[in-house]
C-alpha cells in the first residue's frame, strides 16, 4: 500500500465551507477535552461563554464594542496580507494613531467638537500610516524583512507611550499616579444608537475596503503583487509605489483604531490602549480569508470569545488567557484544514500488490 | 573593571538570545521559517519554571523546558511540513498560542521563588586555566553552566552544519529540496527533526530567562526577545559562529541603559529601553542594503515541498 498526495484543481465553495466549519468544531472539541482535564464540564463552560457574550443587552453592547477595533484592524491587516506583506505591526500602528489623536485631544480641546474629532481622526490615520510606511519603504527599496521591522516598531511605539505616560504627559492631578489626563468632553466620540460612533466608521470602512480591494485598479495591483512580484513587474505595475500605498492604507486604517479606542472607549491614552487587538486581528483577518464581509463575522465571534471569557473567569475561575489559547487553537485547526481543500490523499492499493509480486 | 563587568553581563543577557537564534538557524536551514520563536521561548520558560519549582531539579527543569519548546515546534512542523500550511501565519499562530499558554500556566507561578539550593546550581563556575586569562577569562570563562552550554551548542552546530554529511544534507533540504529528494535524503524526516531540535533550543533560551536571568516568573518574560532572535538569524547570515557575536552584542544593548545609570551619563532610560528594537531595525536595513550571496537565506526558505510538483 502506498500513500500519495494529489493536488485538487478546484474545490467547491460548499466543500470549503464544510471543511472550515469542521475545523472550528474540531478546535472546540479539542479545547473541550482540555477544559475537561481542568475539571470543568465543557458544555457548561461553552454555554456560559455564549451567555457571557450575548446574554443581556449590556453584554451584547460590550461584545460589539470589542468587535469594532477587531474589525477595523483586520481590514487594515487584510490589505497588507493580500499583498503577502506580513504586517504584524498593527499594535504599533494603533498606538501611534492613538498618540497623534491624543496629542490633538489634549492640546486643542478648545476647538468645536466636530472640528476637533475630524482632526483627531485624520491624526489617527496619519500616525498609523507613518508607522506603516516606514517598513514598506525598506521592504520596497531593499527587500528588508517586514515581519521583524513591523514587530520591532510595535515595541518602539509602546516604549514611546510609556515614556509619555510616566514623563511629560503625566497627569499632575493624578497625585503621582502615572496616567495621562482624561480627554475633555469635546474630544470624546459621540454615541449613536447606544454605541460610540466607531461602529459607523467600521461599517463605512468595511464597504470602502471591499470596493477598493475588488473594484479598483490599485486594489487589483496589490493582489497581483501578492500572487507574484515578477508577474506584477511584467504587467508594468509600479511595485515601489504600490507597496508604499498599500501600507499607507493598512497602517492608516489601524491608526484609526487607536483614535477610536482612545476617544470612544478609554477616554485617554495609555500604554494598554491596544489591548492586544493588533495580534488578535492577525487571526481574524486570516480566518476571514482577508475578505471584509467574512472579517466582520469572524471579528464579532472573536469579540464574543473575549467578552465571554471574562465572564467564565468569574464563573469558573478559568483564566481569561484561555480565550487567547482557544483563538490560537482555532487558528491552528483552520490553517491545517486548508490542506484538505487543496490535496487529496490517494491510497494506492496496486502499489501494495506490486510490492507483493516483487517479494514473490 | 567597569568594562569587564559590563561585558560579562552582556554575555549573560545574550545567552537566551543565543539559544533562540541557534534554534531558528537550525529550523531555517531545513527550509522552514518558524516565527513562533517567541511562543516557544515562553512555553519553555513557563514549563521550565514550573518543573524547577515542583521538582527542585535543575536538570529536569531544563529537559522539560526543551521538551516544551519542541512540542510547540511539533505543532508548527505538523502544520507546515505535513499539511503544507502557510509558514508565516502558522508561526504567528504558534507565538499567540505560546503567549496564551504561558500566561495561562504562569498565573499560579507569580511571586514564587526557587530554593537557594536550586539557584546554587546556576552559580558561576570558573573554568580552571581558561578562567585565569587576564581580562577575557573573567568575561568568558567565569560564567554559569547555561552560558557554557551556549558556547558548546554554537560550536557543535557549526561543526554539524559545515563539517558533516548530515549537515550537508540538511543544507540541501533548505536550499533545493527536490535535488535533495532525488539524492534520497528523507525530506520530511530532516525537516521534522531539525524543526523540533530548533524548538527545543528556543525552549532552553526561554528557560534561561525564567530560571537564571530574572529568576522569578513574570508575565511576558521574553519581552520580544524571540523576535530579536529571528532578526539575529538574518544578522548572523545563518551562521552559528556569527550568531555568538550577534547574540552577545544584543545582550549588551539590552543592559546598556541599566549600566549607564549612575555613571553620570544622563540619557533617558526610555530611550535605552527602545535601543534593542531600534538597533534591530537599523541592522536589518543595513544587511538588506548590501546584498551578498554569502549572506543569502536558504533558497527554499518558506516554501512547502510537494514532491509531485517538482
Amino acid at each position: 500500500m502506498q500513500f500519495r498526495l494529489v493536488k485538487i484543481a478546484e474545490t467547491s465553495k460548499k466543500k470549503q465551507t464544510f471543511i472550515f466549519l469542521a475545523a472550528i468544531l474540531l478546535a472546540l472539541f479539542t479545547t473541550g477535552l482540555f477544559i475537561m482535564f481542568l475539571g470543568h464540564d465543557p458544555v457548561k463552560v461553552y454555554l456560559s461563554l455564549v451567555n457571557g457574550a450575548f446574554g443581556s443587552r449590556y453584554r451584547i453592547e460590550q461584545t460589539l464594542i470589542k468587535a469594532i477595533p477587531l474589525i477595523i484592524t483586520s481590514l487594515g491587516i487584510a490589505i497588507a496580507f493580500r499583498m503577502k506583506f506580513w504586517n504584524i505591526g498593527a499594535e504599533g500602528q494603533i498606538t501611534m494613531g492613538a498618540f497623534c489623536a491624543s496629542y490633538l485631544a489634549l492640546n486643542y480641546s478648545y476647538l468645536p467638537r466636530p472640528v476637533l474629532l475630524s482632526l483627531m481622526l485624520l491624526g489617527g490615520f496619519i500616525g498609523g500610516s507613518i508607522w506603516g510606511i516606514i517598513p514598506a519603504f525598506f521592504k520596497a527599496k531593499w527587500g528588508t524583512n517586514e515581519t521583524i521591522v513591523t514587530l520591532m516598531m510595535n515595541y518602539v511605539a509602546l516604549k514611546w507611550i510609556i515614556y509619555l505616560q510616566y514623563g511629560p504627559w503625566k497627569d499632575p492631578a493624578a497625585l503621582g499616579f502615572p496616567k495621562i489626563p482624561n480627554f475633555a468632553e469635546n474630544a470624546i466620540l459621540p454615541k449613536f444608537l447606544g454605541l460610540h460612533i466607531g461602529w459607523v466608521i467600521a461599517l463605512f470602512l468595511v464597504i470602502s475596503v471591499h470596493i477598493f480591494m475588488n473594484y479598483s485598479k490599485k486594489g487589483f495591483e496589490i493582489a497581483v503583487i501578492g500572487e507574484s512580484v515578477n508577474t506584477a513587474r511584467y504587467a508594468g505595475i509600479e511595485i515601489f509605489k504600490t507597496i508604499v500605498l498599500a501600507m499607507f492604507l493598512s497602517g492608516g486604517i489601524c491608526g484609526l483604531v487607536g483614535m477610536i479606542q482612545a476617544s470612544g472607549v478609554n477616554l485617554t491614552l495609555s500604554k494598554d490602549i491596544t489591548g492586544g487587538v493588533g495580534y488578535t486581528a492577525i487571526i481574524t483577518a486570516w480566518l476571514g480569508a482577508l475578505k471584509p464581509h467574512w472579517i466582520v463575522l469572524v471579528s464579532i465571534l472573536f469579540a464574543a470569545l473575549v467578552q465571554g471569557s471574562s465572564y467564565i473567569q468569574t464563573a469558573f475561575g478559568i483564566s481569561a488567557a484561555s480565550a487567547q489559547l482557544l483563538e490560537a487553537i482555532i487558528l491552528f485547526f483552520v490553517l491545517g484544514s486548508d490542506f484538505f481543500a487543496k490535496y487529496r490523499l490517494v491510497i494506492d492499493w496496486k502499489g501494495l500488490s506490486r510490492k507483493k509480486e516483487n517479494k514473490l | 573593571m567597569m568594562t569587564v563587568a559590563f561585558l560579562k553581563a552582556a554575555i549573560i543577557a545574550g545567552t537566551p538570545l543565543l539559544f533562540a537564534t541557534l534554534g531558528e538557524i537550525l529550523t531555517e536551514k531545513a527550509g522552514n521559517l518558524n516565527l513562533g520563536v517567541e511562543g516557544m521561548m515562553l512555553m519553555g520558560a513557563v514549563i521550565g519554571f514550573q518543573m524547577g519549582y515542583s521538582t527542585n531539579s535543575p536538570i529536569l527543569a531544563m529537559v522539560f523546558a526543551a521538551l516544551a519548546g519542541a512540542i510547540g515546534a511539533l505543532i508548527f512542523a505538523f502544520l507546515t511540513v505535513s499539511l503544507r500550511a502557510n509558514q508565516v501565519v502558522s508561526g504567528l499562530a504558534l507565538t499567540i498560542f505560546g503567549t496564551g499558554f504561558a500566561s495561562f500556566a504562569g498565573q499560579s507561578l507569580v511571586g514564587l521563588k526557587m530554593t537557594d539550593a536550586f539557584n546554587a546550581s546556576f552559580k558561576t563556575i570558573k573554568i580552571p586555566g581558561l578562567g585565569d586569562i587576564p581580562f577575557l577569562g573573567e568575561i568568558f570563562f567565569n560564567q554559569d553552566i547555561f552560558v557554557y552550554l551556549g558556547y558548546i551548542t554554537a560550536i557543535i552546530l557549526g561543526i554539524y552544519l559545515y563539517k558533516t554529511s548530515k549537515g550537508l544534507n540538511l543544507r540541501a533540504v533548505g536550499e533545493n529540496p527536490a535535488a535533495a529528494d532525488a539524492a534520497s535524503v528523507r525530506i520530511t524526516r530532516y525537516k521534522y527533526i531539525h524543526i523540533l531540535l530548533g524548538g527545543a533550543l528556543c525552549g532552553l533560551g526561554g528557560a534561561y530567562l525564567s530560571l537564571v536571568y530574572v529568576p522569578v516568573w513574570q508575565e511576558n518574560i521574553t519581552a520580544g526577545r524571540g523576535w530579536i532572535a529571528v532578526a539575529l538569524v538574518i544578522f548572523s547570515a545563518w551562521n552559528p559562529y556569527k550568531a555568538l557575536f550577534g547574540a552577545y552584542l544584543f545582550g549588551g544593548l539590552d543592559i546598556i541603559g541599566f549600566r549607564l545609570q549612575g555613571t553620570g551619563i544622563v540619557i533617558s532610560q526610555y530611550v535605552f529601553d527602545m535601543m534593542p528594537y531600534l538597533v534591530t531595525i537599523v541592522i536589518l536595513v543595513i544587511v538588506s542594503m548590501k546584498k551578498d550571496i554569502r549572506n543569502a537565506p536558504p533558497k527554499a526558505l518558506g516554501e512547502p515541498y510537494f514532491r509531485e510538483e517538482r
